[in-house]
C-alpha cells in the first residue's frame, strides 16, 4: 500500500529551505518552526508509523532522524506527535490514523527539540530523578534472605513499573503545556512506585515531598495521560492515590495545595485549559476530527463520563496562568 | 574534549550498570557511557526471568549441571560453578534494591519453570523482568550519583602502551567525538543480533563492543555459537518469551501434533533451545509446517494466565500480526536471538590486554557453551557484571593516570572527518546491512555446512570491499545517525567475519553449531573453545583453548 508520510523537521544547523514552513499555536508558539515534507512509502496494510521512518531513513533521506530500538514498545524511544497527538510510533498503525492515506509526525512542540523527530529528554529525566526514584530501604534489611511481601503488593505495583519513559504522557499534558515546571505525569507514576513499595522506609517523607508545587496537586486531572500511555501506568490514577495518602498523612494545607488553589481558580476565570482549545485555527493537522480519530480510547471515557468536556467555552490567557506559575513557583524548578 | 576517570563502562544495559554500581561501590570515580539513555538498552527486552537456585530442593550444583548440560559441555565448568554459586545472593541483592519480583503464598520469592532446566528456578516480574531490573539499577546509579555519559557512541578504544586506556565517542546532541580517559574500560556493549535478518534483537544490538575489542587485539571466543530461539513471531521476529512454554503453551506442526515428543518425549516444549528450534526447522523444512512457521498455542492456559502472567506477549502478537493468544494460536519459527560467544574473558571479567574488561553479552567466559539456557544470561550479566567491576576497582588502584591521547583522538577525528567526506558510490548502509542479514540467516543459521559457510566468507568478504564505499547519508552534524549506522555496519561486519571462521573451523555438531556434514559431537577433537584474534590485512588467527572440566564429564545429551 501506498502511505504519504508528513515529517515536520528540524535542524537548526542545516536550515536547507525543504518543506512548508508553519508554527504552533499558543501556547507553543514559541516552539522552534519546523518544515513539513512530504514522503511516500510502500507498506503493508498492518505497517506501523515506525516502520515508515525507518523505511524513509534507510531508503529515501538518511538525513531524517528518529529514536528507536526495540521496535515493540519496550524501549520507549519513539513518542512523538502522530497528528497532532502524541503515540509511540512503533505501535501506531499507519492504517488506524491515516487519514486519505496521509500521516503526519513530528517532535511535539511542548518538548525542547533536538534535531526533525528527537526531542530534547533532559528535563523529563531531570524530574524523574527529582522524585528521588530508589528505594530507602526499611530496617532490618533482612540478612540474606528477601523481604516478605505480599505477593498482591508486589503485583500492586507492576502498573507503574511498566511505564517506559517514552514521555508520551507529558508530551499532552496540560498542566506541563502551562507550567514547564510541573513534574508532570510519568514522574509522579514513579514516584507512586515507591511510595507504594511496603519495603521502603520514606514513604512519609515522600508524600510531604510529592506534596510541594509542581507536584501532584498541579495535576488538573485532563486525563490526557491516562488516555494516552501506551503502557496502562494511567498517572493520573497513581497521583490521585498518593493525593489521597499525602491528605491521610496530614498533608493539608501547605503550598502545594494552595498553588492548586491558584490555578484551579485561574483556570476558573479565562475558561479550562484543554489541548482541544490549544489548536491552530490555519491548518488541518489539528481538527477537531482528527483529534477524535487520534483518540480511540476517548469514547470509551466518555461513557464512563471520564473525559472532560470536548469544548470549551474560552480560551483560556494561558500567558496569564504561567505567571500565576511563577509566582508560586517551587522546589521543582529547575 | 577530553575527560578522565578512573573506571570507564561501555554500555549500560545490566552487566554495565551493575559493574558501575560495584565500581562505585568499591571506591573509585566511575562513568557510563552508552550510546542510548540506559533504559533504553536491550536488557529491557527480556521478558521471561533469571534464574537461580534459591528454592527448597534445588541446589547450585542441579544448576550448574543444568547449565553445563545446555552448553553441550562447552562451558568452562569453573565459571559455571562462580555464576550458580553466587546466583542466590544475587537475587537478594536485586530484591533489596527493590525489584518486585513474583512472590508465592509465603511472600517469598516465587519461581517459574524455564527450559533446559529441571527446576522451575527462574525468578521474575510478570513478563517484564528485563524491564524491570533495567529499571531498578538504573534508580541505583542514580542513587550512587554515577556519571553517565548517555547518547555517546563510542567509535574507539584507546591503547597506550599495550593497556587499555579510554573510548573516544560521538556525544549525539552535539555531534563532537571526545576522548573519554581512564585507566580501565569495561566493555558491557550486549549482543550483535542484527548480524541476522531477523533477529529477536533491537536495532541497537550491533555488537560494537566486540568488534572494538576484536580491533584492539583481544581474542574473541566462540562466536559461531548463535543462538536461534524457537518461538519468534513469524514476520517481524519479535520474541515469544520461553515463559510461555514454561506456563504451558505447545508447540504444534500443522497436523495439529505436539510434534516435539518425537524429538525430546521427556522435557517436550521445554527441551533446550537449540534442540527445539532443530526441531522446528525439520517440520518446517519436511512440509509440517504452515508457511514456514509452526504454532504456538496459550488457548488451554486460559484468559487469566495468559493476561496475567504473559501479558506483553499477548499484546506483540496482537499488535503485530492481529492475533489474539487467548482464541488463536499463533505462528513462530526459529529466530536469531543470542550470542554465546563474545570477547575472551577470565572469571573477573578480564580479557587479554590489560586495563580491558567485558561482561555480559559481548563477553564470553564461558558459561553458556555452545547453548544459553533460558533466564541464564540476566544471570551471566550481574554476576560477571558485579564482579568485572570489582576487578577493574582494583586495577586502577595500582594503575597511575595518563595524560596522552591528543595525538589519538585528533587521528579518530580524522577518521570520521574522511568517512563524513565520502562521496556516494551507490551504495547505502541499510542495504549493506539487509543483505548481510539474510545471508548470515541463510548460510549461517540453525543448519551449518561447509559449502554454505565457505559462500557466506566469500560474501562478507564482499560486503566488507562494497563497505568501503559507503558514504554516510547525513552531512549535519546533530543527532547524525547515518554516520552511527555505518560505524554500526562496520562493527557487524567484523563480527560476522568471527563467526563464520568459527563455524567454518569448528568440524562437528555441538550446541547451536549444528553441521549436516559433521552431524556429530566429536568430544575426542573438538571439546575445546575457538579463539579468534584479528590480523591486520590477513585472515584472522585461530587458537583453541581447553574446556575447564570439574566434576561433570560430556555425556550424550538427551532431553
Ligand atoms: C527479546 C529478548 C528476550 C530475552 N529474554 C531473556 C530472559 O528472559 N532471560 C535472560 O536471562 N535473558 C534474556 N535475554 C537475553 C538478555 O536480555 C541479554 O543477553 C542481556 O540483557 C544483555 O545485557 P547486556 O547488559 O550485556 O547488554 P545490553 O542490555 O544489550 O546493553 C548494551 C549496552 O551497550 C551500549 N552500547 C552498545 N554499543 C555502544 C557503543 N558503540 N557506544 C556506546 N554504547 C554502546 C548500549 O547503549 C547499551 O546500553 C533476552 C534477549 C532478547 C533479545
Ligand atoms: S491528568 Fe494530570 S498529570 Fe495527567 S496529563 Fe492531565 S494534568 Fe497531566
Ligand atoms: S507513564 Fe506511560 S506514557 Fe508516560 S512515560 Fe510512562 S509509559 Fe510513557
Amino acid at each position: 500500500m501506498k502511505w504519504t508520510i508528513e515529517v515536520g523537521r528540524y535542524d537548526r544547523t542545516a536550515g536547507d529551505g525543504r518543506g512548508e514552513v508553519r508554527s504552533y499555536p499558543p501556547p507553543y508558539e514559541n516552539a522552534p518552526q519546523r518544515r513539513y515534507q512530504t514522503f511516500e512509502v510502500d507498506l503493508p496494510d498492518h505497517a506501523m508509523v515506525l516502520d515508515a521512518l525507518i523505511a524513509i531513513r534507510e531508503y529515501q533521506d538518511e538525513s531524517l532522524v528518529v529514536r528507536c530500538a526495540c521496535r515493540s514498545a519496550i524501549c520507549g524511544s519513539c513518542g512523538m506527535w502522530i497528528n497532532g497527538a502524541a503515540r509511540l510510533a512503533c505501535i501506531t498503525k499507519l492504517r488506524e490514523v491515516a487519514r486519505d492515506g496521509k500521516v503526519t509526525v513530528e517532535a511535539p512542540p511542548s518538548m525542547p527539540v533536538v534535531r526533525d523527530l528527537v526531542w530534547d529528554m533532559t528535563p523529563f529525566w531531570q524530574k524523574n530523578r527529582a522524585v528521588l526514584p530508589w528505594l530507602e530501604n526499611k530496617e532490618p534489611v533482612p540478612q540474606g534472605e528477601e523481604y516478605r511481601v505480599p505477593n498482591a503488593a508486589m503485583e500492586n505495583l507492576i502498573q507503574e513499573v511498566s511505564c517506559i519513559s517514552c514521555g508520551v504522557c507529558v508530551m499532552d499534558c496540560e498542566s506541563f503545556a502551562v507550567n514547564p515546571d510541573f513534574l508532570g505525569p510519568a514522574a509522579l507514576a514513579k514516584a507512586y512506585r515507591y511510595v507504594a513499595d511496603p519495603r521502603d522506609a520514606k514513604t512519609h517523607e515522600r508524600l510531604g515531598r510529592y506534596s510541594q508545587p509542581n507536584g501532584v496537586w498541579d495535576c488538573t486531572h485532563c486525563y490526557e495521560c491516562v488516555a494516552k500511555c501506551p503502557k496502562g501506568v494511567a498517572p493520573m490514577e497513581q497521583i490521585l492515590k498518593i493525593r489521597k495518602l499525602a491528605v491521610e498523612a496530614g498533608y493539608r494545607n501547605n503550598s502545594g495545595t494552595r498553588h492548586a488553589v491558584a490555578f484551579a481558580e485561574s483556570v476558573a476565570h479565562s475558561g479550562r485549559l484543554n489541548e482541544l482549545t490549544l489548536m491552530p485555527k490555519s491548518f488541518g493537522l489539528f481538527n477537531i476530527r482528527a483529534q477524535l480519530q487520534s483518540l480511540p480510547a476517548a469514547f470509551n471515557m466518555l461513557r464512563a463520563g471520564k473525559l472532560p468536556p470536548l469544548l470549551h467555552p474560552k480560551v483560556p490567557h494561558v500567558e496569564r496562568i504561567k505567571a500565576i506559575f511563577k509566582k508560586v513557583g517551587g522546589m521543582f524548578s529547575s | 574534549m577530553i575527560v578522565d576517570h578512573d573506571v570507564i563502562v561501555l554500555g549500560a544495559g545490566l552487566a554495565g550498570m551493575r559493574a558501575a554500581l560495584e565500581a562505585a561501590r568499591n571506591g573509585v570515580n566511575v562513568a557510563v557511557v552508552s550510546k542510548v539513555h540506559p533504559v533504553r538498552s536491550h536488557s529491557g527486552a527480556a521478558q521471561g526471568g533469571i534464574n537461580a537456585a534459591l528454592a527448597p530442593g534445588d541446589s547450585w550444583e542441579i544448576h550448574a549441571f543444568d547449565t553445563i548440560k545446555g552448553s553441550d559441555y562447552l562451558a568452562d565448568q569453573d565459571a559455571v560453578e562462580i555464576m550458580t554459586r553466587e546466583a542466590p545472593q544475587d537475587i537478594i541483592e536485586l530484591e533489596h534494591m527493590g525489584v518486585i519480583f513474583y512472590r508465592d503464598e509465603e511472600g517469598k520469592l516465587g519461581t517459574r519453570a524455564f527450559g533446559g532446566a529441571s527446576k522451575a528456578r527462574t525468578y521474575f516480574v510478570g513478563d517484564i523482568t528485563g524491564q524491570a531490573l533495567l529499571y531498578t539499577l538504573y534508580d541505583q546509579l542514580l542513587k550512587a550519583g554515577v556519571k553517565v555519559y548517555e547518547e555517546c557512541f563510542a567509535t574507539a578504544l584507546y591503547m597506550a602502551g599495550g593497556e587499555c586506556r579510554g573510548v573516544t565517542a560521538i556525544d549525539m546532541l552535539s555531534g563532537e567525538l571526545n576522548l573519554i580517559r581512564a585507566k580501565a574500560v569495561i566493555i558491557a556493549s550486549g549482543g550483535a543480533g542484527r548480524l541476522y535478518e531477523p533477529s529477536t534483537n533491537a536495532l541497537i544490538c550491533t555488537g560494537d563492543g566486540i568488534a572494538l575489542a576484536y580491533r584492539a587485539g583481544a581474542p574473541l571466543m566462540d562466536m559461531e555459537m548463535v543462538q536461534y530461539h524457537p518461538t519468534t513471531l513469524k514476520g517481524s521476529g519479535f520474541l515469544m518469551t520461553e515463559a510461555a512454554r514454561g506456563e504451558g503453551a505447545y508447540l504444534l506442526n500443522k497436523d495439529g501434533e505436539r510434534f516435539m515428543q518425537r524429538y525430546a518425549p521427556k522435557m517436550m516444549e521445554l527441551a533446550s533451545r537449540d534442540v527445539v528450534s532443530r526441531a522446528e526447522t525439520i517440520e518446517i523444512a519436511e512440509g509440517r509446517g504452515i508457511d514456514g512457521n509452526v504454532l504456538l498455542d496459550l488457548r488451554h492456559l486460559g484468559r487469566d494466565v495468559i493476561l496475567t502472567k504473559l501479558p506483553q506477549i499477548h499484546e506483540i502478537a496482537l499488535d503485530f500480526l492481529g492475533i489474539d493468544m487467548i482464541t488463536d494460536p499463533v505462528p513462530v519459527r526459529p529466530g536469531m536471538h543470542y550470542m554465546m560467544g563474545g570477547i575472551r574473558t577470565d572469571v573477573h571479567g578480564a580479557t587479554s590486554i590489560p586495563g580491558l574488561y567485558a561482561a555480559g553479552e559481548c563477553a564470553c567466559v564461558s558459561v553458556h557453551g555452545g547453548n544459553r539456557l533460558g533466564a541464564n544470561s540476566l544471570l551471566d550479566t550481574l554476576v560477571f557484571g558485579r564482579r568485572s567491576g570489582r576487578a577493574a576497582a582494583e586495577y586502577v588502584r595500582r594503575t597511575s593516570p595518563t595524560a596522552t591521547g591528543e595525538d589519538f583522538l585528533a587521528a579518530e577525528q580524522r577518521r570520521i572527518a574522511d568517512l563524513m567526506a565520502r562521496p556516494y558510490a551507490g551504495e547505502t548502509h541499510a542495504r549493506l546491512r539487509l543483505e548481510l542479514g539474510t545471508l548470515m540467516d541463510a548460510k549461517v543459521g540453525v543448519y551449518r555446512n561447509e559449502e554454505g559457510l565457505m559462500e557466506a566468507l566469500t560474501g562478507v568478504h564482499e560486503l566488507k570491499r562494497r563497505y568501503g564505499l559507503v558514504a554516510v547519508g547525513d552531512k549535519g552534524r546533530i543527532y547524525n545517525q547515518a554516520l552511527t549506522f555505518v560505524l554500526e555496519l562496520g562493527y557487524l561486519l567484523d563480527c560476522a567475519e568471527a563467526v563464520i571462521h568459527g563455524a567454518l573451523t569448528r568440524k562437528e555438531s555441538r550446541g547451536a553449531q549444528a553441521r549436516t556434514d559433521f552431524p556429530q559431537r566429536n568430544d575426542a577433537e573438538w571439546l575445546k573453545h575457538i579463539l579468534i584474534t584479528h590480523n591486520d590485512g590477513g585472515p584472522p588467527r585461530i587458537d583453541f583453548q581447553p574446556v575447564t572440566i570439574t566434576k561433570w564429564q560430556p555425556q550424550e545429551r538427551t532431553y
